[in-house]
C-alpha cells in the first residue's frame, strides 16, 4: 500500500552495495540521501534490535520531533490569536478560558492517529517527509529562517509536493503568524488613532501594530538566500552519491519523473492508482496534466484569499497535494488532520464535522476490510477497494471545503464584531 | 567452369549410390550435405524416445557461392541477413520428465526443453546494433515457423545472460515464449527446410496424429555459421533439425514385461527407402549402459555356467530382447572402469524399398527394470506464499548421489559442485534480490560462502525483465539445496492483461547447468566421426536442465469499467475544484446584497446587473431578470466578443495543428 516501503528500500540499498545503481530494477524510488542514512538500518542488527524495529524506531523518533515542534508551533499559533484579539480590542468578548491549547491537542493527535501509527509499523518514509515539512512550517513561524529553509528544501527534495509550501512559509516570514485580515487592522488602528490621538498617552501601540501589516521582504530575501544555499547543498550531495549511477539526470528521472508520470499502478488509498490502470492509453497524458495542474491551480486564489492565515494555508496546501497526489499513504493524513486540530479555535463553527469524522472512521475501518478481500482473498473485486477509495477522497474534498469555508466565515465574524466594536 | 563441373558432378553423384558419394565427398571438400538419422530408445517407464535428427550443412559461401540444392534458402538468407553466429530455436510440448527419462546424456542435455518456444541467438555485429538484429530475427523466424516468435521482440521478453550460455561475447540474446502452443502448423514450416520433406527417408515416420500423441514433444532447430569469420577453417552453415518424441507403444505385452514395439506400431508407418539426397540415412537402436548392466546380471544369475554370449554380440540370440533386424553394426560407447557403456545398434534404411518397408521391432524376452542416468542434482521450481500481492519463488534441488562417485579423485571434504542457475522473471513480478536466500539440507546458509558468482539485472517497469545469473557453489555431500526469492506482483494497465487474464502469467522456466559435468558418449571408433547423429553425442555439452515453467495469477482490475472509472473520478475532481472556488469567491455580505437586490430589482443598478448576469453565464439557474434596458446591449457585447474571442483560440489552434 506504500510508496517507499521498507523492502524497496533494502532493495536499493542492497543494489547499491553490489556497486548498482539503487534505481534499476524500479523498486527504489526515494531520495539517495536517504538510501545512505537509512539503508543499514535495513541490513544490520544493531544490539540484538531486528531491522524491522530498528526502522519503525526511526520513524517514532522523526514522529516524537514532528509532535513536539507541532506543539511549539501551535503555542505560538495561541500565543498570536489572542495578542490579535487584543489589539483588535476584542478581548473583552472571550473569556480566557474558552481558548483551547490546540498545539497540545494536535501534538496528541499526531501521536496517536492511527494513521501515523500504521505508516510507523509499516515503515514507509512519510513520517521523515512530515516532520521536515512541520520543521519547515516551525522555522517559519518562529522566525528561524536556516530551519525554516532547510525543512522545506529537504521536505520538497524528499517527496516533491511540499514545494508548494514556500508560498505560506513567505507570507509566514512576511507577516507573521496567523492573523484576522489585515484591513482589519488598519482601520482599527485609524479608530484608535483617532480616539487616542488627542492624549499622546499610547504611542508605542499603533506602531506596533502597524509592522503587522508590513510584508517584511527582507526575512525572505535570507530564506531564499538559505534555501539556495540548502538546494545546492543536497544537490552536491546527490550528485557525489549518484555520480557512478548516471548522475542528478537519472535520480531526477527515477524519483520525480516516477511520481509525475504515475508509472506505479499498484493500489492505494488514492485514486488515480485506479484511474490510470483502467484510461486508455492515448489520453493517459492528457489526464496526468490535469490531475497535477489541479493541484496548481488552486495555488494562487488560496493565496490571494487567506494571505493572512498562512499557517491555515499550508494546511490547505497540504490536505489538497495529499488528495491529488500520484501516491498518497495515510501518513500524508495523519500530517494535515494534526494541522487542521491547530485551529480549533478558528474553526470552531465548522459545519458537517460529526459527518467527517465518521466518515473518516468508517473509511479506515472499510478501506482494509475491502483490500484484504481484494488482494488477499480474492473474493472481492477491484470496485470495491476503489470505492472506498472514492468515498476518502471524497470526505477529504469536503474536509478541505469546509474548513476554508469555516475560517472565511470565521474572518467574516471578526469582522463584523470589529464593526461592532 | 571448374565449378558448374563441381557441381554438376554433385548433382550426379547425389543419385548415385551412397558409398559414391561417400567417396565423392573425401574427394570434393565444398560440398552440400544432407544426413538423416533416427535413434529410439527404450526408456524405463514403459515408453519409448525417437529422436530425429537431420542436418544439412553448406560450405562458406565465399567459396561455394550462393547457390544452394539441398540447403533451404531460407536460413540462409536468414543467417547472412542478420548475421546469425548460432542460433537455437525450439518448440516444446510436453514437460522432459528428468527422473525417469535422465538427465546426464547428451540426448536430455541438449534437447530436454521448456515448453513453449525457446530462442536464443549469437550475432556477428556491432555491440549496439544486436538488439535491432535480434528484433528483425524473431519477426523472420515468425513468419517462417507461424508461430508468434514476434512476440520476443519486446525488450520486456528477451534477456542478455551473460555467462549462463556457451557464448561470453554478451552477443547473445536469450528469450522464451512459455505459454505457446505447438501444433502442425508449426511441424509442417519446419518438415519444408528438409529437402525431401516428409516425403521420403525416415521423416516419412512423422505421422502427425502419433508424433502430437506422444508425453513429450520438441522440435528443434540449431544453426551455427562461421560465414562470417575471416580464418581459413571455416565449415559454413551447419543446420541440425531435430525432433525428440517421447512416445507410448501401444501393443499389450502384461503387466511385468516391457512394451514390445515396431516403428509401424510406435508411428503408424515405416520407412519405404532412404531419402534419396541424404548421405547417409540410419536408424540407430540405444540401451543404456544400466539396462545393459542390468541385462548382464540377469545373464549371469541365469547362466552362470554358459558366459560366452555377450550382451552386445548377438541379437538374435540375446538374452535380454529381440530385434526384428540384424544391425549392420553394434557400436558399444568406451566406458570406464566403473561403468559399462550403452549400446548401439546401427540399422541402414538403404536398402528397402516399397516392397520391402524397413519396420525395425523389438520385443522383450525378460521383464527388467533400470533408470536412467540421473544429473547430480535434480531440480524444481515453486512458488511460496498466497494472496496476491507477494509472494516468494523457490528452487529446490534434490541430490540424485549419482554421478558425483565418478568425478576424480576429490575427497569428500573437498569436493565441490558447482550448479549455475539462470532465471529471468518478467517485470510485472518485481523480485527483490536482497531477499535472496539459500537453504542447505534445510538450514539457511550466509550466502556469500557458497555464492560463487551472481550477476542480478533487476527489472525495469515495463523496459526490462530481471535476470538473475548464479553460481552456486554446493559441498557434494549436500541432500537438499533450495534458493529463495520473494517478490511483489505487479499491477497492469488493462490493456497489458492477454485475454484470459485470470489464468495467470507465466514465469520462464529456470535453467540449471552443471558446469562441471558434461554429458558425452564417447565411442570407440574412428568412423563415427562420419555420421552426424554420433558425432554429435560424442560432443561434451555440459549437463542442463530447465525447471517448471511458473503459473503466478495477478489481480486483475475490472475489464469493463475504464468508462465508470473515468467519469466517476473526473466528477469527483470537478466536485472538488468547483466548490473550492465557489468557496473562496464568496464575498462578504454578498448574499445579503443579492437579497437586497432582488427586492429593490426596480431600481437596477447597473452593477446588480451586471453580477447578475455573470452569476447566468457561470451557469448559476437564475430567474429571468426583467428587461434590463441600458445594461442588456453591453453585457451582450461583451458576450460576443468572448465568444468570438474563443472562436478564434480555436480556429487558431486548429490552424497551427494542421
Amino acid at each position: 500500500m506504500e510508496e517507499n516501503s521498507k523492502t524497496g528500500m533494502a532493495e536499493g540499498y542492497w543494489l547499491k552495495q553490489l556497486s548498482m545503481s539503487p534505481y534499476s530494477g524500479s523498486m527504489y524510488h526515494g531520495s539517495p540521501l536517504l538510501l545512505s542514512i537509512l539503508g543499514p538500518l535495513t541490513v544490520k542488527k544493531i544490539g540484538g534490535l531486528s531491522s524491522d524495529l530498528l526502522c519503525s524506531l526511526v520513524s517514532v523518533v522523526a514522529d516524537f520531533i514532528s509532535a513536539i515542534l507541532i506543539r511549539a508551533t501551535g503555542r505560538s499559533l495561541v500565543r498570536a490569536h489572542l495578542h490579535n484579539w487584543k489589539s483588535l480590542g476584542l478581548d473583552k468578548l472571550i473569556k480566557h478560558n474558552e481558548v483551547v491549547p490546540s498545539g497540545d491537542v494536535a501534538a496528541l493527535v499526531y501521536l496517536w492517529n492511527p494513521f501515523t501509527i500504521v505508516s510507523c509499523i509499516g515503515f514507509n518514509t512519510s513520517p521523515i517527509e512530515n516532520m521536515f515539512v512541520i520543521m519547515s512550517l516551525y522555522g517559519a513561524s518562529a522566525g528561524l529562517v536556516p530551519l525554516a529553509a532547510f525543512g522545506w528544501v529537504i521536505a520538497s527534495h524528499l517527496s516533491l509536493y511540499p514545494i508548494v509550501l514556500v508560498i505560506p512559509v513567505i507570507f509566514l516570514l512576511g507577516y507573521g503568524l496567523d492573523a484576522p485580515p489585515r484591513k482589519l487592522f488598519v482601520l482599527n488602528n485609524l479608530q484608535i488613532g483617532e480616539e487616542r490621538s488627542a492624549d499622546h498617552v499610547e504611542l508605542k501601540s499603533p506602531s506596533d501594530k502597524l509592522s503587522k501589516t508590513n510584508f517584511s521582504w527582507w526575512r525572505v530575501i535570507i530564506f531564499f538566500l538559505w534555501a539556495s544555499i540548502w538546494t545546492s547543498y543536497v544537490l552536491i550531495l546527490c550528485a557525489i552519491s549518484m555520480k557512478e549511477y548516471g548522475g542528478l539526470g537519472a535520480m531526477f528521472k527515477r524519483t520525480y519523473g516516477f511520481i509525475l508520470a504515475i508509472e506505479d499502478l499498484s493500489p492505494n488509498i488514492g485514486v488515480l492508482w485506479y484511474f490510470f490502470a483502467e484510461v486508455f492509453d492515448f489520453f493517459r497524458n492528457f489526464f496526468l496534466i490535469v490531475f497535477h495542474v489541479n493541484i496548481l491551480f488552486m495555488i494562487l486564489p488560496l493565496a490571494i484569499r487567506l494571505n493572512h492565515r498562512p499557517c491555515f494555508l499550508a494546511f490547505v496546501y497540504l490536505a489538497v497535494s495529499s488528495m491529488l497526489k500520484s501516491y498518497p499513504s495515510v501518513g500524508d493524513s495523519a500530517l494535515y488532520l494534526s494541522l487542521l486540530v491547530l485551529f480549533v479555535n478558528e474553526l470552531a463553527e465548522m459545519q458537517f464535522t460529526f459527518f467527517l469524522f465518521c466518515g473518516y472512521v468508517g473509511i479506515s475501518l472499510l478501506s482494509p476490510v475491502m483490500h484484504n478481500l481484494w488482494i488477499w482473498r480474492g473474493t472481492g473485486n477491484a470496485n470495491f477497494y476503489f470505492a472506498t477509495a472514492m468515498g476518502y477522497a471524497c470526505f477529504q474534498i469536503i474536509l478541505v471545503v469546509e474548513s476554508v469555508s469555516a475560517m472565511l466565515n470565521y474572518d467574516r465574524k471578526i469582522r463584523k464584531l470589529c464593526n461592532k466594536v | 567452369m571448374s565449378r558448374l563441373k563441381s557441381c554438376l558432378l554433385l548433382f550426379l553423384a547425389l543419385f548415385s549410390a551412397s558409398e559414391s558419394i561417400a567417396k565423392e565427398e573425401k574427394v570434393e571438400e565444398l560440398n552440400e550435405e544432407f544426413t538423416e538419422a533416427l535413434l529410439l530408445r527404450p526408456l524405463p517407464d514403459r515408453k519409448v524416445l525417437a529422436h530425429f535428427h537431420f542436418r544439412s550443412s553448406a560450405p562458406p559461401s565465399r567459396m561455394y557461392g550462393r547457390h544452394h540444392h539441398i540447403f533451404p534458402k531460407s536460413i540462409y538468407q536468414l543467417v547472412h541477413k542478420f548475421k546469425v553466429r548460432e542460433m537455437e530455436l525450439s518448440f516444446t510440448q510436453g514437460r522432459w520428465n528428468y527422473e525417469r527419462w535422465g538427465g546426464f546424456d547428451p540426448i536430455s542435455s541438449s534437447n530436454a526443453k521448456p515448453p513453449g518456444v525457446e530462442l536464443w541467438a549469437d550475432f556477428d555485429v556491432a555491440q549496439d546494433q544486436v538488439d535491432d538484429s535480434w528484433k528483425n530475427l524473431t519477426h523472420a523466424l515468425s513468419g517462417l515457423f507461424c508461430a508468434s516468435i514476434n512476440f520476443l521482440e519486446h525488450s520486456t521478453s528477451y534477456s542478455a545472460p551473460q555467462w549462463s550460455f556457451r557464448s561470453f561475447s554478451g552477443k547473445l540474446r536469450y528469450g522464451t515464449l512459455p505459454r505457446e502452443a505447438v501444433c502442425t502448423e508449426n511441424l509442417t514450416p519446419w518438415l519444408k527446410l528438409l529437402p525431401c520433406r516428409d516425403k521420403a527417408g525416415i521423416s516419412s515416420l512423422m505421422d502427425r496424429p502419433s508424433i502430437y500423441r506422444g508425453n513429450y514433444h520438441s522440435q528443434r532447430l540449431h544453426l551455427k555459421s562461421d560465414e562470417f569469420d575471416t580464418s581459413e577453417m571455416c565449415n559454413g552453415i551447419v543446420l541440425e533439425q531435430t525432433l525428440t518424441v517421447v512416445l507410448r507403444p501401444d501393443t499389450f505385452s502384461g503387466q511385468v514385461l516391457q512394451p514390445s514395439w515396431s516403428l509401424s506400431s510406435l508411428f503408424g508407418r515405416t520407412v519405404n527407402g532412404k531419402c534419396s539426397l541424404s548421405s547417409s540415412s540410419n536408424v540407430y537402436v540405444q540401451f543404456e549402459h544400466n539396462l545393459v548392466s542390468e541385462g548382464d546380471k540377469l545373464r549371469k544369475d541365469s547362466e552362470v555356467s554358459e558366459n560366452e554370449i555377450f550382451i552386445h554380440e548377438g541379437f538374435q540370440n540375446n538374452h535380454l530382447f529381440e530385434l526384428s533386424l540384424p544391425p549392420k553394426r553394434v557400436i558399444k560407447e568406451a566406458g570406464n572402469l566403473q561403468k559399462e557403456g550403452s549400446i548401439l545398434y546401427e540399422f541402414s534404411v538403404d536398402e528397402s524399398n516399397e516392397f520391402e518397408p524397413f519396420d525395425l521391432g523389438l520385443s522383450w524376452k525378460v521383464p527388467v527394470v533400470w533408470s536412467c542416468p540421473q544429473a547430480p542434482l535434480q531440480a524444481s521450481r515453486f512458488l511460496l506464499g498466497s494472496g496476491n500481492e507477494r509472494g516468494a519463488i523457490a528452487i529446490s534441488m534434490k541430490s540424485t548421489r549419482s554421478n558425483i562417485v565418478e568425478r576424480a579423485g576429490y575427497d569428500e571434504k573437498e569436493c565441490w559442485l558447482r550448479v549455475g542457475i539462470f532465471q529471468m522473471v518478467p517485470w510485472y513480478v518485481k523480485v527483490y534480490y536482497h531477499t535472496l536466500k539459500l537453504f542447505l539440507d534445510g538450514e539457511p546458509q550466509s550466502s556469500t560462502e557458497n555464492i560463487e558468482k551472481i550477476l542480478v539485472s533487476p527489472s525495469e517497469d515495463k523496459v526490462s525483465p530481471g535476470v538473475m545469473e548464479v553460481i552456486l557453489r554446493l559441498p557434494c555431500s549436500v541432500n537438499t539445496a533450495a534458493l529463495t526469492l520473494e517478490f511483489d506482483k505487479g499491477f497492469l494497465h488493462i490493456d497489458e492483461y492477454p485475454p484470459d487474464a485470470n489464468q495467470g502469467f507465466d514465469i520462464p522456466s529456470a535453467v540449471i547447468h552443471f558446469a562441471d559435468f558434461v554429458a558425452n558418449t564417447s565411442f570407440h571408433d574412428n568412423f563415427i566421426k562420419e555420421v552426424p547423429i554420433l558425432s554429435r553425442l560424442q560432443e561434451e555439452i555440459p549437463v542442463v536442465s530447465y525447471t517448471e515453467v511458473l503459473l503466478v495469477p495477478l489481480t486483475t482490475p475490472d475489464f469493463s469499467m475504464p468508462y465508470n472509472v473515468i467519469t466517476i473520478t473526473c466528477t469527483v475532481f470537478a466536485l472538488y475544484f468547483g466548490s473550492l472556488l465557489n468557496a473562496l469567491r464568496r464575498r462578504v455580505g454578498e448574499e445579503e446584497r443579492l437579497l437586497s437586490g432582488k427586492v429593490a430589482k426596480k431600481a437596477g443598478p447597473l452593477t446588480l446587473m451586471i453580477s447578475k448576469l455573470s452569476a447566468k453565464l457561470r451557469g448559476k439557474p437564475w430567474e429571468p431578470p426583467k428587461p434590463p434596458e441600458s445594461g442588456r446591449p453591453s453585457t451582450n457585447y461583451k458576450l460576443i466578443a468572448k465568444i468570438v474571442l474563443v472562436a478564434g483560440v480555436a480556429a487558431a489552434w486548429q490552424f497551427y495543428f494542421q
